[in-house]
């Protein structure tokens, strides 16, 4: 459903990704990882529209998407989740959440659903989004970009700078979510999470895909994970 | 004339400052954007009025239902085509481009409808008061001009606050690369905002044009009135406008009562003393209301 083919992004002069291929099958989940700098979040954003492709291109839905501004792609259900949660701090939570109503997509995913799946974010919807935890907003963030009833659903590191109770909470929500149809491409540092949510995985080492496939070998990965020479 | 008396009608010139002032603290909240075309644009809304009056069809007050409509298409266009090209990381370039915009409009207007000093007339309304105990007159036309700004100020309070596009304005202002994720177009959010603040200039440009006289260079005088109101209110709150235009127009009717023809300087002082003492303004708030 999202076909990747040859993607390259850029900074200025850095480019940060490289001729990177990957397919995320309707109703699929496939995770990225990769260590830091790897280029995770660049590709995350350059499928999203935020950031231009160099080269290749992004398919979705049979259509080719490379070309199409970041709230085109949101209208056509690619639905990003940003590195750093990204709330509107001054809005409220529950406001937070009505703003995803402008992607304008019908679904399953409704205010009603999303508190439902998250009811913490439920109980905190009163509140300026600017004020909550750290674990509360990655929450909120997921539960916003549901209400944008996504096909692919973007996550990029859910699990960055949380505890890991609470990174288990949210990762428990993910099979709810898939249930309902929603795609999901996750970016993950940490691949036992990774691999515990996802059969398939997709390793970059900088910038370069350097290992992708199901249930592959963990010395495989790690030597994928932190390059050849850093296990030799 | 009495202290009482120049309190009151400092109030109510305050509601017209409020018009001119509540466009330009739009812009600035949503898109980051300093208008310095802002009061060319009231001029330019003064002469269209003026235009329409003159083929004999309509008094001023009904020009506006042409005038309004006319001038926030020409904003929601200026903001897509224009304005939004300079918008980015530095404010230079918009400042740069509002400031050429401002004096295309008055030398134009120079060009086309001389530089005469020109007046809107409403007939009798102009001189219509309702008078209290004390000696105290309070004229129709400034008090109609007071409540009209009271009741947009509250419908746009409420439009913020309550809709969709008002949270999309809130959410724009704090991250618009983030509001593109959540399938919303930041450019036309711009655009309707451009829209709603070039048709209240356009009312104040059209009331002013009525109070007092007008030239293709008032232009200057109305965006100074309007930043300083801003500022004496505090940046981004519409509220905060309203009290700072109220304030400034105090300041010039009770300085008028003290010492006559030097109003403007007046009002200009204490807006350097808020400056001064409280530059956040009179309600600092970061967000939006
Ligand atoms: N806005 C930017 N401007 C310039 N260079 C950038 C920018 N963002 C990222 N980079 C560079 O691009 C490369 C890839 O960064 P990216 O953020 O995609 O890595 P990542 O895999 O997401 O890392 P992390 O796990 O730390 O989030 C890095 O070398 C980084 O320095
Ligand atoms: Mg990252």
């Amino acid at each position: 459903m999202l076909e990747i083919s040859g993607l390259s992004a850029a900074y200025g002069q850095l480019t940060a990704i490289r001729d990177i291929s990957l397919t995320v099958e309707s109703g699929g989940i496939l995770a990225v990882i990769g260590a830091n700098g790897a280029g995770k979040s660049t590709l995350l954003k350059t499928i999203a529209g935020q950031l231009k492709a160099t080269t290749g291109s992004i398919r979705f839905d049979g259509a080719d998407v490379t070309a199409l501004s970041t709230h085109e792609r949101a209208r056509r259900g690619i639905v990003l989740v940003p590195e750093g949660r990204r709330l509107f701090g001054s809005l409220t939570v529950h406001e937070n959440l009505q703003i995803a109503l402008s992607a304008k997509r019908s679904g399953v995913w409704s205010l009603e659903s999303v508190y439902e799946l998250f009811p913490l974010v439920a109980e905190r919807r009163r509140r300026r989004a600017g004020d909550l935890s750290g674990g509360e907003q990655q929450a909120t963030a997921i539960a916003r970009a549901l209400i944008a009833n996504p096909a692919v659903l973007l996550l990029d590191e859910v699990s960055l700078g949380l505890a890991p109770a609470i990174v288990g909470q949210l990762y428990d929500r993910l099979p709810l979510i898939l249930e309902q149809g929603t795609a999901i491409l996750l970016v993950e540092q940490d691949v036992a999470q990774a691999r515990r949510v996802s059969d398939e995985v997709h390793c970059l080492l900088q910038g370069r895909t350097s290992l992708a496939g199901k249930d592959l070998d963990l010395a495989d990965i790690s030597r994928a994970y932190f390059g050849a020479e850093a296990t030799a | 004339m009495s202290i009482v008396n120049a309190v009151i009608q400092g109030i109510l010139l305050g509601g017209l400052y409020a018009l001119f002032a509540a466009g330009l603290s739009l812009m600035f909240g949503v898109m980051r954007l300093v208008n310095l075309a802002h009061g060319a644009f009231a001029v330019l809304a003064a002469y269209g009025a003026l235009l329409i009056v003159r083929t004999g069809a309509l008094n001023p007050i009904a020009a506006l239902l042409i005038i309004v409509p006319a001038m926030a298409v020409l904003g929601f266009v200026v903001q897509r085509f224009i304005l939004q090209r300079t918008l980015g990381t530095s404010p230079l370039p918009a400042l740069l481009v509002t400031f050429g915009l401002s004096i295309i409009i008055e030398n134009t207007l120079l060009l086309t409808v001389t530089a005469d000093q020109q007046r809107l007339n409403l007939g009798s309304f102009d001189t219509a008061a309702i008078a209290l105990p004390g000696g105290i007159r309070i004229g129709a036309f400034p008090l109609a001009v007071f409540v009209f700004a009271l009741v947009v100020l509250a419908l746009l309070s409420l439009v913020l606050s309550r809709t969709q596009y008002g949270r999309l304005v809130r959410a724009v202002s704090d991250d618009p690369g983030t509001v593109q994720l959540n399938g919303a177009d930041p450019k036309l959010i711009y655009g309707f905002a451009a829209a709603i603040a070039f048709g209240l200039v356009a009312v104040a440009g059209v009331a002013s044009g009525v109070q007092t006289s007008f030239s293709p260079s008032s232009g200057s005088l109305f965006l100074i009135f309007a930043f300083e109101a801003v500022i004496i209110g505090g940046l981004g709150s519409l509220w905060g406008t309203m009290l700072g235009a109220v304030v400034l127009g105090i300041a010039q009717t009770v300085g008028a009562a003290i010492a006559p023809a030097q109003q403007i300087l007046i009002g200009h002082l204490v807006f350097l003393v808020f400056l001064a003492f409280l530059p956040g303004g009179i309600t600092r708030q970061k967000a939006l209301r």
